[in-house]
């Protein structure tokens, strides 16, 4: 296990460092000159300069990467040129509701995903099972966004119970902001569950298949016994597989659903930065996006070894 | 009834109306999708305007029609481009193993760590949003995902013993690749790229939504369906159809998707 996290943790660094390359290129190299860019032609000579210098431009691509990458390290991540602030504290202040929102999605999804992924596949063929799967189609089909905009639409614009956009800060109480989070994660977690149901379903369906399974039963033990023992963990491995590759999916959905809901997160941050052309913003949020997608992957294959022990010995071969 | 056939029959019926709107408005639609009439603006559904008007007095059937154009043109260019790119890197990954195959593996892990959102958002920092900038943004996130595909199928293939005996004969390798393991490895690559293409749909809707792809006057379902959440407190159906439209589109391909994998892959019937 030791060996198999080491190597997975190089894997992970490489893989990190890799994709901030790739992005420094294509933000800070590619544009040839990002001040320009950023200033637009009608730009004067000497504000171009200021900015150049601000933004480091005056050194070598080279230089100006291992300076940012350490920057990164330290937690400062420059300043934002729309803004005059740090990107560090912008980032910070964005991330209390994106990073609670995205948890939030997925702790729903796979409360809900289990247990009607188990029930489906207990009842197979049968009318639950037809129902569910026909719903979880649906569930698939549906943008996260614009199923957002029909919670809007009935708990808040009709019933009145829970707000339908904007938020209020965690300052004034969890109860307030979760409030605000609840309609959006739910936004989320919908398609996702959808797709993990049908996941836990095949999974439980493949256990009951097995010999083992078999045996138990042919000794007396219950239907819901081998359910709960012997599928159940089996579906968890395959739900956290699942997971992991939905991450970026999920990822995507969040900083979307966030101009849905009028959330004040990364997203919205992330798409003024666009429209404004503060590049180090974009690269730096960037960089923390796909820097995260990764990271979740690397927990995730660690997460599956954990709960499948055999897996660790294809490594020691 | 054959396996899959449900699936086939509902998903099929449902692309087919939805590439007949398509192609229907290339040649007719009830008005000109980008004629603005303020004074009929946000019009309840009529006789004349069959799902009523939107913020600009534009016909919002005719606007949906036009949407579907632009959302499967973009869907297909981007999972022919994946493909296109995805699929000749996973057979030469499989074919030529060793170090060449790990580093174009390592290659498809790093490009995954990039939604096409994050790609999108990139591309439209530097040369700004618009429907080429969707179309490629989603295809080379499509890219990893054949090749990975690809590459694994092929590599179970290669070891069968028709391509041993093929080689025996004195095949090269890319006459093994085209003429063995091709043939053998399309019918999974057919079912995913139907799955990309009921992918590549939504993230063509998102992408518009948030205006990184394609943009105004050009009508697509995601702007559609931004632009009509300012007006909801007057006409809350002009985001319905959009949505309605994304929703029934996904589903189609994905069904399609679904029908394919149990009709040409007998192992997999079944699973979920």
């Amino acid at each position: 296990m030791t060996r198999l996290l080491l190597r997975r943790g190089v894997g992970l660094a490489l893989t990190l460092l890799a994709a901030s390359l790739v992005v420094f290129v294509v933000l800070g190299v590619l544009p040839g000159d990002p001040a320009s860019l950023m200033l637009g032609t009608a730009a004067r000579a000497d504000t171009l300069a200021a900015l150049r210098h601000q933004l480091g431009l005056d050194q070598p691509a080279p230089l100006r990467y291992l300076l940012w990458l350490g920057g990164f390290l330290r937690g400062d991540l420059g300043l934002s040129f729309t803004y005059h602030v740090p990107v560090a504290g912008l980032i910070g202040a964005r991330a209390a509701v994106t990073v609670p929102l995205a948890v939030l999605a997925i702790a729903l999804s796979t409360l809900v995903a289990i247990p009607l992924g188990t029930l489906a596949a207990s009842r197979r063929g049968r009318a639950a099972d037809t129902v569910l799967m026909a719903a979880s189609q649906l569930g698939m089909a549906a943008p996260n966004f614009w199923l957002g905009f029909l919670l809007i639409l009935l708990f808040s614009m009709q019933l009145g119970w829970l707000p339908g956009g904007g938020f209020p800060g965690w300052n004034h109480g969890a109860w307030a902001a979760l409030k605000a989070l609840l309609l959006p994660a739910v936004a989320l977690a919908l398609p996702q569950a959808a797709i993990l149901a049908r996941v836990t379903r095949a999974a439980v369906l493949e256990t009951l298949d097995q010999d083992y399974v078999r045996t138990a039963l042919a000794k007396g033990l219950s239907e819901t016994a081998a359910l709960w023992r012997h599928a159940l963990p089996n579906a968890l491995v395959a739900v956290v597989t699942v997971l992991g590759l939905q991450f970026g999916y999920l990822l995507a959905g969040t900083v979307i659903i966030e101009n849905t809901f009028a959330l004040p997160g990364l997203g919205r941050l992330l798409f003024q930065a666009v429209t404004q052309r503060d590049l180090p913003v974009v690269q730096d949020l960037v960089v923390l996006l796909a820097g995260s997608v990764v990271v979740v992957n690397f927990a995730v294959d660690v997460l599956y070894v954990w709960l499948d022990p055999r897996l660790a010995g294809g490594e020691r071969r | 009834m054959k396996p899959g056939q449900a699936q086939l029959a509902a998903g099929g019926a449902l692309a087919l109306v939805l590439v007949g709107m398509a192609a229907l408005s290339l040649v007719w639609t009830p008005y000109p999708a980008e004629a603005i009439d303020v004074a009929h603006r946000l019009a309840a559904p009529s006789a004349a305007h069959l799902l009523g008007t939107d913020p600009f007095g534009r016909d919002e059937l005719s606007m949906l029609m036009v949407g579907a154009r632009t959302s499967l043109a973009i869907a297909l260019v981007a999972v022919l481009a994946g493909a296109g790119a995805g699929i000749p890197l996973g057979a030469l990954a499989a074919a030529l193993g060793k170090w060449p195959e790990q580093a174009l593996m390592r290659a498809a892990d790093l490009a995954f760590a990039f939604p096409a959102l994050l790609t999108a958002v990139m591309i439209a920092a530097l040369a700004g949003p618009g429907t080429t900038n969707a179309m490629l943004a989603i295809g080379i996130f499509n890219i990893p995902v054949f090749a990975r595909i690809t590459r694994a199928a092929a590599k179970s293939v290669l070891e069968r013993e028709f391509v041993t005996a093929a080689r025996a004969i004195g095949r090269g390798e890319v006459s093994v690749l085209l003429r063995h393991v091709l043939p053998n490895v399309a019918p999974q690559l057919l079912v995913q790229a139907s799955i990309q293409f009921a992918l590549a749909i939504v993230a063509d809707a998102g992408l518009a939504y948030v205006g990184l792809g394609t943009q105004p006057p050009e009508p697509s379902w995601g702007r559609m369906l931004a632009d009509a959440q300012t007006y909801v407190f007057d006409r809350p159906g002009l985001a319905i159809y959009p949505g309605l439209a994304v929703t029934l589109a996904v589903l189609g391909f994905n069904l399609l998707g679904d029908g394919l994998r149990d009709r040409l892959d007998p192992r997999l019937r079944g699973r979920d």
